[in-house]
């Protein structure tokens, strides 16, 4: 246990500490803020922010970023919206071809980067109004679902006691999740991420692949908001072009207030789900006071935001601090 | 050990030329399994190209390699790693973000069906640390260990790919000295096992404390291979700076004794001009205080020190008196101006300037103080290279007017016109980009920008580093005319006969200490005496 004692991470801690302080306040001045209902419904209403914060916490890890998520998203949803509402297609083949777009989107810019030495603030700056733009030609109106397949997901319902359950994109959302935290702390691709973001010259000294691992971490970026899409399908039984604007700086600020340093490195996948639950709970707790609007949200979520930068900040230089003396 | 000692890598022939510069050519080199080899130079000798060859970053153009019985040519730094050749820079490169364990077992991490395994990784990277001889916890993050002990990880990452050869590119530089001997008592062990050492340094003494043999490069050619334990430290010096130790005069002739010009060209009345100080006792013990002068030192700086810089030493430097520092790359000559001229900051001391205290903590204040520093670096450090010649002339002025008071151009021309008529600069006219012209007419300009503020003391760091002939001549002559006229010059250069004909006093550095001061009759053979002397 000693080494995990020593493995504790501060910014992690500084999450859990503000996610726990969050909720129980909110629990306090709420009635029936404290209940199974809620926490279900925090991983329901967050499923696409937190599916597209997952794969946004590679990007970032790996030293990198990623703009064009939002409207990748929205060319998901107006695609598969579009396959099966106006050419009948069977909801899985479109959902397949969505998440094939999606990676090789993410490949694209993935490439360009790497090949070329591309900033990628400015390849998926493109990205995200290529994108967007695309939606639009795919469908320029909302596009609704109505589908057997659909309303048969849509039932599966994992009941965790009491009345509440976990509707199916919850349980998509945590699928992803576990999944990306595997691939983190087990695989080499993941570690390779981490050594990309750590310092790029030493990974290409010490012989690992770090094209590879780079244009990979934005084709996964792009599967990942393929799926946050699809998602999104059976969150809203529609297809949007407009929808999921401004969603890749909310997965961004997700990202960071879960520990993870925007210049690579250094975070957790796991920051990331507290990071985004911290989003949920500022927005069930607005719900629920009802008075206040949801421009609140992004104000809590603003100073947050820079509390965290400022922590990480005062942890990092205190780190170089220690190693050079 | 000689019985143990066979040939594990012989390079042979080996040249490399750059665009314009032939940094290698026929060198040989032999290392042998079971042997600690010392690769020697002063810059621009071709260590770090030679290095480079063998560790498959640059392609050799001519010449063989064979390596454990194989002819290799190494086209990428993982494919030298494969054949069996690791190598530990400078600068440690690992990921200082990822724990101990990972960074010796990143890309090789132990799996099973693809999932690694933590527990395997932390027990052998424990294991590959145990034969350095170090014990650690090997799950901390890589950050949160001192340089010293993130060079030895480095070290086991390296020794973990079955490595025969270990090349160690400076892992010394930024080590204190009870950790160089827990380095050196690493490699004494690692050579005893079987294993090929090639150490890279500019530390003499660490070279005679644990290598066995010496390959000497000068100038991008062999100067030979040597033991250590039969090539006398002076010697050694000698063979670096392409002097013959036998053919300097052991004994001092008067002021006007011919040195040997070894760069050819005629002494153009400098050295016979060259004025003895009343005081001709040379004072060669280190740590000697310096000739009490009469009138006070323009500067005077007492135990100026900085950890990792340069121990704490005394210097002073009069008006109408050019100051020599001389002594071997990394000896601390750089690290000295740059402490006077208040770049890096100094741990201890104390600096009048005329007489006065003064705190002497930014290089804007040196500036205002009347001190002028032409840096070692014109490339990085000096010019604007699409900026013209009168641009980069006046750009020091104008940064100590401020930007909004800006310099009436005709006054621009002037001076400019009258530096490159002074300094005699090669230019079509003020107009022309700096980058066009040559390294001797650039080094003028930059010179030229500060003589331009009329400083009192300027510090010339290597300032006929690759320069011609021709132009290192025109350059003494100038710092002549400056201390003529009553300027205080600190002259640095590694060329230790320029600095014999242009200094009154050399201070002499040795692994960033002061080891001696000469005034009045000294030659090159006594500076290289005073870097030759063992440590106390």
């Amino acid at each position: 246990m000693n080494r995990f004692a020593r493995r504790i991470n501060i910014p992690l801690l500084a999450t859990a500490v503000v996610l726990v302080v969050l909720f129980g306040t909110a629990s306090v001045l709420y009635d029936g803020f404290f209940s199974l209902r809620v926490i279900a419904n925090l991983f329901a209403d967050n499923a696409v922010l937190g599916i597209a914060s997952v794969g946004m916490t590679f990007v970032i890890l790996s030293g990198g970023i990623d703009l064009s998520i939002g409207s990748a998203i929205a060319f998901t949803t107006v695609l598969v919206a579009t396959l099966i509402t106006g050419h009948h297609w069977h909801p899985v083949p479109a959902m397949l071809v969505a998440l094939a777009a999606g990676t090789l989107f993410g490949l694209g810019q993935g490439f360009l980067i790497q090949r070329f030495e591309l900033p990628a603030f400015l390849v998926t700056l493109g990205g995200m109004f290529f994108a967007r733009g695309m939606a639009f030609v795919v469908n320029a109106e909302s596009v609704g679902i109505n589908n057997p397949f659909y309303d048969a997901v849509l039932n599966v319902r994992l009941p965790i006691g009491g009345r509440a359950a976990l509707p199916a994109t919850a349980l998509i959302f945590l699928a992803a999740f576990v999944v990306a935290v595997f691939v983190a702390h087990f695989t080499t691709y993941g570690r390779n991420t981490f050594a990309l973001g750590g310092n790029p010259d030493s990974a290409r000294l010490m012989g690992l692949p770090v094209g590879r691992t780079q244009i990979a971490v934005y084709a996964v970026n792009g599967f990942c908001s393929a799926l946050a899409g699809i998602v999104a399908t059976f969150y809203t039984g529609s297809g949007n072009p407009a929808m999921g604007s401004g969603l890749e700086l909310d997965a961004i600020a997700a990202v960071v207030i879960g520990g993870t340093l925007l210049t690579g490195g250094v975070g957790s996948v796991e920051g990331t789900l507290l990071g985004v639950l911290i989003f949920g709970t500022i927005q069930s707790a607005l719900v629920f006071d009802g008075r206040l609007n949801s421009w609140w949200l992004r104000i809590a979520i603003g100073l947050l935001l820079l509390l965290f930068i400022l922590l990480q900040k005062a942890i990092t230089s205190r780190a170089t601090a220690r190693s050079t003396t | 050990m000689s019985d143990r000692t066979d040939e594990l890598l012989l390079a042979r022939g080996i040249g490399k030329t750059f665009p314009g510069v032939k940094a290698l050519d026929k060198v040989d080199l032999t290392l042998r399994a079971g042997e600690i080899h010392a690769l020697m130079g002063e810059n621009g000798a071709g260590k770090s190209t030679l290095i480079k060859i063998l560790t498959g970053v640059y392609a050799r153009d001519v010449g063989t390699i064979e390596f454990d019985g194989r002819q290799i040519s190494p086209n990428s730094p993982s494919e030298a790693e494969a054949a069996g050749i690791s190598t530990v820079y400078q600068e440690v490169n690992l990921i200082p973000t990822l724990s101990v364990a990972e960074n010796i077992l990143l890309g090789r991490q132990p799996k099973k069906f693809g999932i690694i395994q933590w527990r395997a990784m932390r027990r052998h990277a424990a294991r590959a640390l145990e034969r350095l001889g170090l014990e650690l916890e090997v799950s901390r993050e890589l950050r949160s260990c001192s340089i010293a002990i993130q060079q030895m990880i480095a070290i086991a990452r390296a020794l973990d790919v079955q490595a025969k050869l270990l090349i160690l590119d400076e892992p010394t530089s930024s080590l204190d000295e009870q950790e160089c001997e827990a380095l050196f008592a690493v490699m004494r062990r690692l050579r005893d096992d079987g294993l090929a050492i090639a150490f890279v340094t500019h530390f003499l003494d660490q070279v005679y404390a644990v290598t066995d043999r010496i390959t000497v490069l000068r100038n991008g050619g062999l100067v030979g291979e040597f033991e250590t334990a039969k090539l006398p430290k002076l010697e050694l010096i000698a063979k670096m700076l392409g002097k013959e130790s036998g053919e300097l005069p052991s004994s001092v002739g008067g002021a006007g004794t011919p040195l040997p010009a070894s760069e050819g060209h005629p002494k153009g009345g400098l050295g016979e001009t060259r004025p003895t100080f009343e005081s001709a006792s040379a004072i060669g013990d280190s740590e000697a205080p310096t000739t009490i002068s009469k009138k006070t030192p323009f500067l005077s700086a007492k135990s100026i020190g900085r950890k990792m810089g340069v121990e704490p030493l005394d210097l002073q430097i009069n008006a109408g008196e050019v100051l020599g520092l001389a002594g071997l790359l990394g000896s601390g000559r750089t690290e000295t101006a740059r402490l006077l001229f208040g770049i890096d900051s100094r741990d201890s001391g104390h600096v009048s300037v005329e007489g006065k205290p003064v705190p002497l903590r930014s290089p804007r204040e040196a500036i205002s103080r009347g001190l002028a520093f032409c840096s070692e670096d014109r490339k990085t450090e000096g010019i604007a290279p699409n900026l013209s010649v009168r641009e980069n002339l006046i750009l020091a002025m104008q940064a100590s007017r401020g930007a909004l008071r800006q310099l009436p151009l005709p006054e621009q021309l002037r001076i400019a016109d009258h530096y490159i008529r002074a300094l005699n600069i090669k230019t079509a006219d003020t107009e022309t980009p700096i980058r066009n012209l040559s390294g001797g007419n650039q080094q003028k300009v930059l010179l030229a920008r500060w003589l331009a503020m009329q400083p009192k003391l300027i510090i010339l760091d290597e300032p006929t580093r690759g320069i011609d002939v021709g132009a290192k001549a025109e350059i003494e002559k100038l710092v002549e005319s400056l201390r003529e006229r009553g300027m205080a010059v600190l002259f640095i250069s590694s060329e230790l006969d320029e600095v014999v004909r242009v200094s009154q006093r050399v201070v002499v550095l040795r692994d960033r200490r002061k080891v001696g001061e000469l005034e009045g009759d000294f030659d090159e053979h006594r500076i290289m005496n005073l870097i030759a002397q063992p440590h106390e």
